[in-house]
């Protein structure tokens, strides 16, 4: 029979090839996190907070600006995406005009009356840029993070319009990486209004014009209990925030064994910060994370060196993450955790162990009923099989796809399903040996008849296997993927391998009865 | 060896009352089922938090269920999950902010038990808003894959196969999920992969039949159809049989095997498997024959018409 040769050799190089991408098998085949253990997170960044605060960045700048340039305002007030301004003397118009030229993000809506008033709003293509931007700076940022935090591959990956993917594999602190991940650590000083009245604030639920009451929160070192809330009236509009930090680092107090935080500015912020402190001494200065004040010490002197230090109630390794988190930077807006999934490694090496265990049974029972229920023939159906699992590996390996659980449920399919084409070719050679035809034409047409029935059949499967590729997250992806996989190589090894074997000793040898 | 002698001739067509009035039976109890008992949806789907921990040494639930039970979290769970001293607490509708029932969970257990007597193996938390979107892909991924199939079918075969082929895939699928309300096991995103596979599975078998009639039909357009569904059956019967067998064979490795976490994909695809296999022998050639005789022949003169042309 001609071909014999060409077709061994497309058999070889598959082997090869397969091999080739599956050895060694710890490195080439990526296991899922449900696997190897880990922590899979999905955040959504909440892009329009970074729109608001950045129309707060602008109010606060223009009104340093504005007092610099010595262009008084009769009001000056922000109203969501509006700023409005009343200028004090109508001759002021056209120097507020040109400094207003050093913001073309907001748009001029309407100028109106003598002294002038001016509206400025940020138009939604601004509001889309800006709120596209906070997420790939959130990327960035977290990134950034990770990297500090020290892990092994980590993924990032932006999904849809405003939710991150993050997965991390390894990590044995879920709950630690989580909060050093999700935290914005937005830094702020705010000055603490002594004056102002906090139990009247308390009681009628709302600030006065200007402030905003928060808590001074402080921590049991041990178990991270809070004890003490304090609430304070501090301004509403930051003296200076971490944009301006060069460097945050632990350290440890030497009277308390307690650690803290070291910061340093940049000169901009050291600037900010001396002339801050000059004009306040005696007074507190609030140093708020993400909300909360952490400690709200008295400015006992001028600080003009540029660093300054955060104190309050954390344990080391809060210390140790909120360096890092500040170092890497704030997130434009903040995050909200929307998914969660984590995977001790124990279990996940449990899993690994399990699932190679029900392979092998689910392999050796198919392969007795085969071999029982087809002798020799089964035999080679089951030679197939294996290949198809080699082919499966191997391709896994090639497209770097991930195993994963359910993924390990697909293999376990496809071990009992693969040979489906082999039956339905088996059975279609045993009835035409009944009907009296010799080996030769029975296998001939019995492949021939069964090709297009394995085609149909298959392809359905193939068709639910696809569009769960397209639906699934992570592990069920998986299982997409290695059922796809096995159906695709089961058309090649049930096919054209067992084919190649028959014909090679129908070739070879006077074959006198089949095996089957 | 054979299970099914090659000259056996069942009557399947014939005592099709009794085959598809069994069906009708199990699916309408299991509609039943779904309507009153419903399916326990998982945290996937319902949005929640689940925590899956190992005690170092056995403990008795009731011990578990006091440390977690007084914390008011929500509509908590507690079960034992495979070994002694493993559970599965779960926290269905958080009354409080849903980000931190892990930790409070966490720190309830360390405060009762001590921080070395146990390992979280575990935990997964989905917040409403992905809830719902699993839910809405779940949904819409089946409706894809059943289009997609039914154009595939309609266009390989005729549309009265692919009605035919849906309606046994449908009586599976309502089977399945009939078992698994009956059996009060979590419905959780692998099931959806499940029981998509079993739409594909059921499918295949389906087509093999499918393909024999045709077959058959083409050989010997003389004769009776109901006659060539019945030899078609008994045909493909063994196969049908030896493949169901094999695969149910490999899941149910799988499903005594496998572990726990993915216990119910195996039994989901077993149930899926002995359904499909059934309808694939009992249901679908039936519904072929249900169509109308004039359709059919109309249907079978058009296309030796085109055959000739």
């Amino acid at each position: 029979m001609r071909g014999v040769s060409w077709r061994a050799a497309a058999i070889a190089i598959v082997i090869v090839v397969s091999a080739f991408y599956l050895i060694p098998p710890e490195e080439r085949i990526n296991l899922g996190l449900d696997l190897q253990g880990g922590i899979h997170l999905v955040l959504e960044v909440q892009s329009e907070k970074a729109v608001e605060s950045k129309m707060s960045r602008y109010f606060t700048e223009l009104r340093n600006r504005l007092s610099l340039d010595d262009i008084r305002t009769r009001t000056f007030k922000r109203d969501e995406l509006r700023l409005t301004v009343t200028l004090h003397r109508p001759g002021d118009r056209g120097r507020f005009l040109s400094m207003m030229q050093n913001y073309p993000d907001l748009t001029l809506e309407r100028e109106e009356g003598t002294p002038p008033t001016f509206a400025y709003f940020l138009s939604s293509q601004q509001v889309e840029r800006t709120k596209e931007q906070a997420i790939i700076q959130a990327l960035e940022t977290i990134r950034n993070r990770i990297d500090q935090f020290g892990v092994r591959e980590p993924t990032l990956q932006r999904q849809g319009e405003r939710r991150i993917i993050i997965q991390l594999p390894g990590v044995e602190d879920p709950s630690r990486a989580k909060s050093l991940i999700g935290k914005t650590a937005l830094l702020e000083f705010k000055m603490v209004d002594n004056q102002a009245n906090v139990a009247s604030a308390l009681e009628r639920g709302r600030s006065p014009e200007g402030l905003q009451l928060l808590y001074e929160v402080s921590r049991d070192r041990q178990t991270g209990e809070v004890i003490e809330r304090t609430p304070l009236l501090v301004k509403r509009e930051a003296a200076l925030t971490g944009d301006n930090l060069t460097d945050a680092r632990v350290e440890i107090g030497d009277r308390f064994n307690q650690s803290y935080v070291a910061i340093a500015f940049d000169s901009v912020g050291a600037d900010a910060f001396d002339r801050l402190t000059a004009a306040n001494v005696g007074r507190r200065l609030a140093i708020v994370l993400d909300g909360v004040i952490y400690s709200a010490p008295v400015i006992q002197e001028r600080i003009s060196q540029g660093r300054a230090q955060i104190t309050g109630s954390f344990t080391l390794e809060e210390a140790t993450d909120l360096a890092i988190a500040l170092r890497a930077g704030a997130l434009p807006a903040p995050v909200e955790v929307l998914e969660e999934r984590n995977v001790g490694p124990s279990l996940g090496a449990d899993s690994v162990r399990q699932g190679l265990i029900s392979i092998i049974v689910g392999f050796v029972l198919v392969l007795m009923f085969m071999g029982i229920y087809y002798k020799l023939s089964g035999a080679v159906a089951i030679m197939a099989l294996l290949f198809n699992l080699l082919i499966l590996m191997g391709a896994l390996g090639f497209f770097g796809a991930t195993l994963t659980l359910p993924g390990i449920a697909g293999i376990v399919l496809t071990v009992g399903m693969a040979v489906d084409a082999n039956v339905l070719i088996f059975e279609r050679i045993r009835e035409e040996l009944r009907l009296g035809k010799t080996i030769r034409s029975a296998i001939e047409s019995g492949y021939g008849k069964a090709f297009l029935t394995i085609l149909d059949a298959n392809i359905t499967t193939l068709i639910a296997a696809l569009v769960l590729l397209q639906f699934g997250t992570g592990p069920i992806k998986g299982f997409a993927v290695t059922l796809s996989i096995g159906i695709v190589a089961s058309m090649f090894t049930a096919i054209f391998v067992t084919r190649f074997v028959y014909d090679f000793f129908l070739y070879r040898t006077d074959v006198r009865s089949l095996s089957i | 060896m054979e299970i099914i002698r090659p000259d056996a001739s069942y009557d399947i067509i014939g005592k099709t009352k009794l085959f598809v009035g069994i069906s009708t039976v199990v699916v309408l109890l299991s509609v039943l089922l779904l309507m009153t008992k419903g399916i326990n949806y998982g945290i996937d789907f319902t949005g929640g938090t689940l925590v899956q921990v190992q005690f170092k040494e056995a403990k008795p639930i009731g011990d578990v269920r006091s440390a977690v039970g007084g914390l008011s979290l929500g509509d908590t769970v507690i079960q034992n999950f495979g070994s002694e001293g493993e559970f599965l607490i779960r926290v269905e509708k958080s009354s409080g902010d849903i980000e931190g029932v892990e930790s409070v969970v966490k720190t309830a257990l360390i405060k009762e038990f001590g921080k070395e007597a146990f390992e979280m193996r575990r935990t997964e938390m989905v917040g409403p808003k992905v809830g719902a979107d699993l839910r809405q892909k779940a949904l819409s991924s089946m409706l894809f894959a059943l289009i997609g199939i039914l154009i595939y079918i309609s266009f390989r075969f005729q549309f009265r196969q692919a009605i035919a082929s849906v309606v046994a895939l449908l009586h599976d699928v309502i089977i399945t999920l009939g078992v698994f309300s009956l059996s009060g096991k979590e419905f959780t995103l692998p099931i959806v992969a499940a029981v998509l596979t079993i739409i594909g599975y059921s499918l295949n078998d389906t087509i093999v039949v499918f393909d024999r009639i045709r077959e058959n039909t083409r050989a010997s357009r003389r004769a009776e159809l109901s006659g060539l569904v019945n030899k078609s059956i008994n045909q493909t019967l063994s196969r049908t049989l030896l493949t169901s067998g094999t695969t149910l064979v490999a899941v149910l490795a799988f499903l005594i095997l496998g572990g726990d976490i993915i216990s119910d994909v195996a039994f989901a695809l077993a149930v899926g498997i002995v359904a499909g296999t059934y309808s694939s022998i009992y249901v679908a050639s039936p519904i072929l024959l249900a169509w109308p005789e004039q359709a059919r022949r109309g249907s079978r003169s058009k296309k030796s018409s085109t055959a000739k042309a």
